[in-house]
């Protein structure tokens, strides 16, 4: 999917948590995330915490399709 | 009496002349001689073959009845006593692709003579059929024709004078068939060889290659987000509670869009998923955790972003096929850019 919106002319930002899946499957900016069935959360935190762990991967994957990239690149910090 | 090589070629309702999706329920036929792309085939076979008659099925015919259409089919092929048997393309025609794989198939084994097929990658009848069939890959419609026919002829010709083919140089889908062979040093040395080469940066070829992806250049970048519409798509299944589409919770059949106009966050009262490839019970409780509207409409009200998309794209990736995953994404793609959307945050499960 990603490579069709990219394809299409947009900069596209995956998020997701299996990376390996992302790079075979061909997107170019990537953000690694927290676990398959809460990618952008974490249960365990209170949500105050949680939101705001959201917001940084949210800003991270911003970051991403602000940065020029030359093929793949995983945007883990 | 002439000793051109005998071709038998194999046909459903369309090509074979017969009519479209009104005449698919015909019973298997033959006619002598060349039928529609048989001409082009035959020009591509040039003289030293000849094809001595075209089989016609019906694809429905086919599907739901395809012991005893094969049998029958099997049946009038072998009356022309051929030396070679040719079925499609079937380009990415499902039923048909089915077809000229079984036919192919059980004519291998019973006539022990050369099949060769064409089908676009995603044919059903290409995974079905790949192992015991030499099937030449073709675009994925009618309109690579004239590409397909002169590499289905190429093949053909090879394998019936028995000289080696390979996927690479021939153009088939791979059969998966692994040839034993005495290599001059071990599996370990080869091994090291190769990565050496691979840390080297140096050209090597693997000796197990994985699945092809094709692979698309990076865009530029947003030049300034705090003007930028970005937006919002998921293959992790959030629909609205309820799932109004009624999105599969596997092979997805479709992809949902939905308003978020007015929406500020998401709530498990408000929104779910609908996938059923991972526990459901983190996303339900808060859709965000999958689809970050709470955060994104923070960072729009901040001016970090200009503004966020007002409608957001869902589907399940949960067992969807690899072509229809395109085709949504592609459609998508297609709304993103008439709305003007700059970028696009994409999550999956």
């Amino acid at each position: 999917m990603v490579k069709e919106i990219e394809r299409a002319g947009i900069p596209v930002v995956h998020m997701c948590t299996v990376v390996p899946i992302s790079l075979t499957v061909g997107a170019n900016r990537i953000v690694p995330t927290v676990a398959i069935p809460h990618p952008l959360g974490n249960p365990a935190l209170t949500p105050a915490e949680e939101k705001s762990l959201r917001r940084s991967l949210v800003e991270r994957a911003l970051n991403a399709l602000s940065t020029p990239v030359e093929g793949q690149q995983v945007f883990d910090k | 009496m002439n000793d051109k090589l005998r071709v038998v070629h194999y046909l459903n309702q369309f090509f074979g002349q017969i009519g479209g999706e009104d005449k698919a329920g015909i019973t298997p036929i033959d006619k002598p001689g060349h039928v529609g792309p048989g001409m082009a085939l035959a020009a591509a076979l040039g003289d030293a073959a000849q094809i001595v008659g075209t089989v016609i099925c019906g694809d429905t015919y086919f599907g739901e009845n395809m012991d005893k259409a094969t049998d029958e089919v099997v049946e009038l092929i072998s009356k022309y006593q051929p030396d070679l048997v040719i079925a499609g393309p079937a380009f990415n025609a499902g039923r048909y692709g089915t077809a000229c794989g079984a036919v192919c198939a059980a004519v291998a084994e019973r006539l022990k003579v050369p099949v060769v097929s064409g089908m676009y990658p995603e044919n059903p009848g290409v995974d079905m059929f790949r192992s015991k069939v030499y099937i030449v890959e073709t675009g994925d419609s009618a309109a690579g024709m004239r590409q397909a026919v002169p590499k289905m002829a190429a093949l053909a010709l090879k394998l019936v004078a028995g000289q080696a083919v390979s996927p690479a140089v021939d153009g088939y889908v791979s059969r998966g068939i692994r040839e034993n062979y005495f290599a001059e040093t071990t599996g370990a040395a080869r091994a090291v060889e190769m990565l050496v080469k691979k840390l080297k940066g140096d050209a090597f070829t693997t000796e197990y290659p994985m699945p092809k992806f094709d692979r698309v250049e990076p865009n530029a970048p947003i030049a300034d987000m705090s003007k930028a519409t970005i937006a919002l798509v998921t293959s992790g299944g959030i629909v609205p509670k309820g799932n109004p589409d009624h999105i599969e919770s596997s092979s997805a059949s479709k992809f949902g869009r939905y308003s978020l106009e007015g929406v500020d966050t998401l709530t498990a009262d408000s929104h779910q998923t609908a996938h059923g490839g991972y526990d459901p019970v983190y996303a339900n409780q808060n859709p965000n955790r999958v689809l970050p509207v709470d955060v994104m409409r923070d960072l729009e009200r901040e001016g970090v972003i200009g503004k966020l998309h007002n409608t957001f794209y869902a589907t399940v990736g949960n067992g969807t096929s690899v072509a229809n995953a395109k085709k949504y994404a592609a459609a998508i793609a297609n709304e993103l850019v008439e709305a003007k959307v700059q970028g696009v945050v994409l999550t999956s499960t």
